[in-house]
């Protein structure tokens, strides 16, 4: 398929007690087989789906946070965290997940997929957006 | 204006379905198209044709089924999510040996590709959900 829209998917709920967060990620990564321009955003509980050292073994639910490691290598590498969600539950960035990608036009540098910005600053990225799906 | 349609919630509990139903109708009234209306997470329980609501209440998934013999309306109902759900067509219960199958009229199961070619092939992707 030829057309490249911006896709944004919004997540915007904790990872466990609804299957919202587990059922975006699946089709984020079908996305990435549709060679799509695609940003994800974290807002609200939403931020929590990528907080580092998840353990969900007394829940009898999979941890599925690893698999957030590999949407680099799918060339997702666009990642927005909202500040304000990120200080409302007492978070900073060292809490999240360490996501990167290798940069093809930078010899292969290994750089952060993760962006913290303002929700004034979010409004601007989602303005800019074809597609808005929000889980 | 082409429209692709997501509806996230399932018919009763939410009325995200009901409200896309009403958007839907409204839109090929007024001369849009609707390029197809994909159903996840639990939207895809509004694709059971066993859904038996009391009879002074509407019922969804036949709603649904008549919009779409009516406008030929394209409604496609996730296999991933639907399998955990237990929405089955002739096909997922030959795949999966199953004892029956419960697709309403005019739904068929494909893939989560079907949702980003909505977003891809529509000039509006309007989500329903919670």
């Amino acid at each position: 398929m030829s057309d490249t829209k911006k896709f944004l998917f919004v997540n915007r709920k904790a990872p466990y007690g609804t299957i919202y967060a587990w059922e975006s990620l699946e089709v984020i990564l079908i996305s990435a087989a549709f060679e799509q321009d695609v940003s994800l955003v974290f807002v609200d509980d939403g931020v929590f789906q990528i907080a580092k050292g998840q353990d969900t073994s007394d829940l009898g639910i999979k941890n599925f946070s690893p698999t957030y490691n590999a949407l680099g290598d799918y060339d997702i590498n666009k990642i927005y965290i909202e500040k304000e969600s990120l200080e409302a539950r007492g978070l900073t960035v060292d809490d999240l997940l360490k996501l990167t990608y290798e940069d093809e036009d930078d010899d292969w540098a290994e750089k952060d997929s993760i962006h913290v910005v303002s929700s004034a600053e979010l409004v601007e990225i989602m303005d800019q957006q074809d597609v808005v799906l929000s889980f | 204006m082409k429209f692709g349609i997501q509806i996230n919630e399932g018919p009763y509990t939410h009325e995200a379905s009901t409200t896309a139903l009403n958007f839907v109708s409204a839109a090929i009234e007024a001369g849009h198209e609707i390029f197809r209306v994909f159903f996840y997470h639990d939207g895809v329980n509004n694709g059971t044709r066993y859904t038996t609501p009391p009879q002074d209440d509407r019922n969804i998934v036949n709603a649904w089924s008549e919009l779409a013999e009516k406008h030929d309306i394209d409604l496609v109902v996730c296999v991933a999510a639907a399998q955990r759900r237990g929405i089955v067509d002739e096909g997922e219960q030959e795949r999966n040996g199953k004892d029956g199958n419960n697709i309403a009229p005019g739904f068929r199961i494909s893939g989560l590709g079907q949702l980003i070619e909505a977003g891809i092939q529509s000039d509006r992707l309007v989500v329903f959900g919670d």
